[in-house]
């Protein structure tokens, strides 16, 4: 780089700086992109299972549920709050479908799930807007009254889908484009959609400036309440379908499941570089921080390594992650 | 206060880049013991990011410091502070739940066994009150406390590090008429007791009046560095722009005969302000004037609907606000520049195009996207009709300049194309060319039709820009002046007359 000697005006400067200076912005965004890469080479080259579509389709599977959840994390930390609801609504939406399913049939059971995921989305959001407490705690406590009403409906027993359609019940499972089971096209196709909505409409736009800057964005006209409403719907739907996936898999619901994973879902976001403070993020890079996470405990069973060293192997290949992520954008400071 | 002395101050051959945009280069700069040394240039011309290299917030990427003729290497705050070093950002430092006693000594509390011992730090705050002849409440939250006083507290903590050299950026730009003369004669008092200060500012009489020598950047050069003694503000202008310019306020045109009421105001009440009525015709310019916590700003709020009034009635064009909120307002074609840009103003995170386009997304959108092609040419014209200096309009806004920020903010709410156009302090940090470029964009819209409520703590300012001077007091309406009127009689009726006027 040249050092200018003739004082300019910075909108008059060369135009190599000023695209030096965007590709560089761009490359600090990539940081985590680079570490999932190395870590995919690392295992590409240790093992010869690794790279092979069985394992590739087994790999996108597992990180479906955990995909579809760090999403909805991703939109709720973007706009300034958690949603520690998402485990509790993913296990009582999913308990909602397969009742419903009973007593219809499978799909409006699917549908009813959600629904039910978007219904319990609008009322935590409602919660959280109306009685300003902090979302963690105030989606803490409504995460209790969720899962105690999933006991309640199902009297603490598992719930399963009638048996002449339990076949059908199963269809997230099943192979479908590409070879790729359901579930992952579902979660692929749902997390396009949303990193579409968050990267282009006005929504989007609406949902960083919250989460920067709450009073500013109300001062813009946004109505700040209504965008936190919309951000935990989404995360309630999110839920949802992640709950249609466990129990499509598991043939059955209870109230129990997936516990404690909201927060391994804020985790992938806030791998993924989503900063905690909100106002800053995006959709990709959940799906980065979901990989990542499922791409470690995948390799581990590629590598037949001793289940002994796995957390603190898993632990550290996180923090070499989320390093390597700090370490580039800091470059530019 | 230290007794040691102040250090000279040698910086040699200093630079800095951003991702490959040089905003700093081969800098040359020599300060002696107790002198007031001014530091002024356009925005964006890299005072902040000197100030900011010698207080150890930045690491330049090239040349060297030494204080006393000795190197030094400032990595931190916490290095320049020991060399006796201390900033006072533009942005301002506080932490904003702790009390002003804890902020004053912050990580320097005075303790016993690891106890921290307030009696012994309030002790030490007295006597700095002495010293000062500040007086601050050493148990109040910093955040309650009014800008200029929250500044004070931050000169006090200088102080109590035992700052040799006190390092300001812009701290006038926040301050009212009395409270910049407070400062100034501070500053004196601290330079005649060996302190070394450095000041920032757009504000070239300021700098003039106190200053021992001034340097002048542009473009992250040093252009060069003169006697106070004989230099003019014209002449610093010239340096700062590299060419001959003129700084001439632009007169608003007169309101044409007839021009209909566009925003109007009854018996305004909430909290301090109390019945409050105003109106303001197409093409008229309203400047309200009055003290530090006389409802100025928060009569804007009121009439912009961020707080809701208890009583009283804003009607735009004859028709009553739907409701008193942001939105409602904004539906009825106003809009509202904010008072502070930090924290009601802009999303720092993002970038300066969103942040122009925020408050008018709605108007280019197909469906629920974003129209881009159409926003960046919006952006792109606003951005230049006031001037914002960018390298790049998606980096995040907080790597803007100060005074480019408050530009950012202005194009925002322009970019609306309100009816009414409410400002609280136009030019807040803005630089003197910037300046007149927008008076001239206010008078403009003006003459276009449009209704402006202005605010500024810059008597001058308002005067040039009003055509009629609204005056507060109190929260009460104590009087209203043409267009003409004297700063000194303005200012008289701010204070009320039986209280005289300031020091
Ligand atoms: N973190 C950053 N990343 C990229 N560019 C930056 C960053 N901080 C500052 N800059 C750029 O450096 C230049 C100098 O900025 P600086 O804040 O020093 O200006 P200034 O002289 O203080 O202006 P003002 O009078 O407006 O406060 C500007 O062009 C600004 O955009
Ligand atoms: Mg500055």
């Amino acid at each position: 780089m040249s050092v200018d000697t003739t004082p300019q005006t910075a909108a008059a400067r060369t135009p190599a700086a000023g695209n030096m200076s965007r590709l560089a912005f761009r490359m600090r965004d990539y940081g985590i992109v680079a570490a999932l890469v190395i870590i995919v080479i690392a295992l590409s080259v240790s093992t010869d299972t690794f790279l092979t579509s069985g394992n590739l389709v087994n790999l996108l599977d597992q990180t479906a549920v955990l995909g579809l959840l760090a999403t909805g994390a991703t939109i709720c930390i973007i706009s300034g709050v958690f949603d520690l609801t998402a485990s509790a609504t993913l296990a009582l939406s999913a308990i909602i479908g397969v009742q419903v399913g009973r007593v219809t049939d499978v799909y409006v059971g699917f549908a009813a799930a959600a629904v039910a995921g978007a219904l319990l989305g609008f009322v935590t959001g409602t919660v959280v807007v109306r009685s300003g407490v902090n979302s963690f705690v105030g989606t803490l406590a409504t995460s209790l009254v969720y899962r105690g009403l999933a006991v309640m409906v199902t009297g603490g027993a598992i719930v399963y889908p009638l048996t002449q359609s339990a076949e059908t019940f199963g269809m997230l499972t099943w192979p479908s484009l590409f070879g790729l089971t359901s579930a992952t096209i579902m979660f692929v196709v749902v997390v396009a959609i949303l990193a579409v909505v968050v990267s282009r409409t006005t929504f989007g736009r609406r949902l960083y400036a919250v989460g920067g800057n709450a009073e500013a964005a109300r001062l813009s006209g946004i109505r700040v309440g209504s965008i936190h409403v919309t951000a935990f719907m989404i995360s309630g739907v999110c839920s949802a379908l992640a709950g249609l996936i466990l129990a499509s898999r598991a043939g059955s619901a209870q109230s129990t499941m997936a516990t404690g994973m909201e927060l391994t879902a804020i985790a992938a976001a806030v791998v993924g570089g989503t900063s905690i403070l909100g106002g800053e993020g995006a959709v990709w890079r959940a799906l980065v921080g979901a990989l990542l996470l499922t791409l470690i405990g995948n390799g581990f069973n590629l590598l037949g390594w001793d289940t002994i060293y796995q957390q603190v192997l898993q632990g550290l290949l996180i923090l070499f992650a989320v390093t390597m992520d700090r370490w580039l954008r800091k470059r530019t400071r | 206060m230290s007794s040691q002395k102040a250090p000279s101050i040698a910086v040699r051959g200093v630079g800095k880049s951003y991702s490959g945009v040089s905003v700093l280069r081969d800098i040359d700069l020599d300060i002696a013991p107790g002198e007031v040394h001014g530091l002024v240039g356009e925005n964006g011309a890299g005072k902040s990011t000197l100030l900011k290299i010698l207080g150890g917030a930045i690491r330049a990427d090239a040349g060297t410091l030494s204080f006393d003729g000795e190197q030094v290497t400032v990595g931190s705050p916490r290095d320049s502070i020991a060399h006796g070093i201390s900033l006072i950002s533009q942005e301002g430092a506080l932490v904003p739940a702790l009390s002003v006693l804890d902020n004053v000594f912050l990580a320097r509390w005075s303790h016993r066994g690891g106890l921290v011992s307030a009696r012994s730090d309030r002790k030490r705050l007295a006597a700095l009150l002495e010293t000062t002849g500040f007086s601050v409440d050493p148990d109040v939250r910093v955040d309650t406390l009014p800008i200029g006083v929250q500044q004070q507290v931050e000169i006090l903590r200088s102080l109590a590090r035992g700052a040799r050299v006190i390092a300001m950026d812009e701290p006038t730009a926040v301050l009212a008429e009395h409270e910049k003369d407070n400062l100034l004669a501070l500053i004196r008092k601290l330079a005649a007791g060996g302190t070394t200060i450095i000041l920032v500012s757009h504000f070239l009489e300021e700098v003039l009046s106190v200053a021992d020598r001034i340097t002048v950047l542009r473009d992250g050069a040093l252009i060069r560095t003169v006697d106070a003694s004989d230099t003019s503000p014209r002449e610093l202008v010239g340096h700062m722009v590299g060419r001959e310019i003129d700084v001439l306020y632009p007169d608003p045109q007169p309101v044409p005969e007839g021009a209909p009421v566009v925003l109007s105001a009854r018996n305004l009440r909430r909290g301090l302000v109390n019945g409050v009525d105003l109106q303001v015709r197409s093409g008229e310019i309203l400047g309200i004037a009055g003290l530090v916590g006389s409802g100025r700003t928060e009569t804007l709020r009121l009439l912009f609907g961020a707080d809701k009034p208890v009583e009283g009635v804003v009607e735009v064009d004859g028709a009553a606000l739907a409701a008193h909120t942001p939105r409602a307002a904004m539906a009825a074609g106003v809009a509202m520049v904010p008072e502070s840009r930090k924290e009601q103003g802009l999303v720092m995170q993002r970038s300066v195009a969103e942040n122009v386009a925020l408050s008018s997304l709605s108007g280019r959108r197909s469906g629920p996207f974003v129209k881009r092609p159409a926003e960046k040419t919006a952006v792109g014209e606003i951005s230049k009709s006031v001037d914002i200096r960018a390298a790049n309009p998606e980096a995040p806004i907080e790597t803007l300049s100060g005074g480019n920020q408050q530009k950012a903010l202005f194009a925002k709410w322009l970019l609306r194309k309100p009816k009414v156009l409410l400002i609280d302090e136009p030019t807040r940090g803005v630089d003197v060319a910037a300046k007149t470029q927008i008076h001239h964009l206010i008078t403009g819209l003006a003459a276009d039709g449009m209704a402006v409520v202005c605010v500024s703590s810059e008597i001058e300012e308002l005067l040039a820009l009003s055509h009629r001077v609204l005056v507060l007091r109190h929260g009460e309406p104590v009087g209203e002046f043409p267009r003409g009127t004297t700063p000194e009689v303005v200012v008289a009726a701010a204070f009320g007359s039986h209280e005289g006027e300031p020091s």
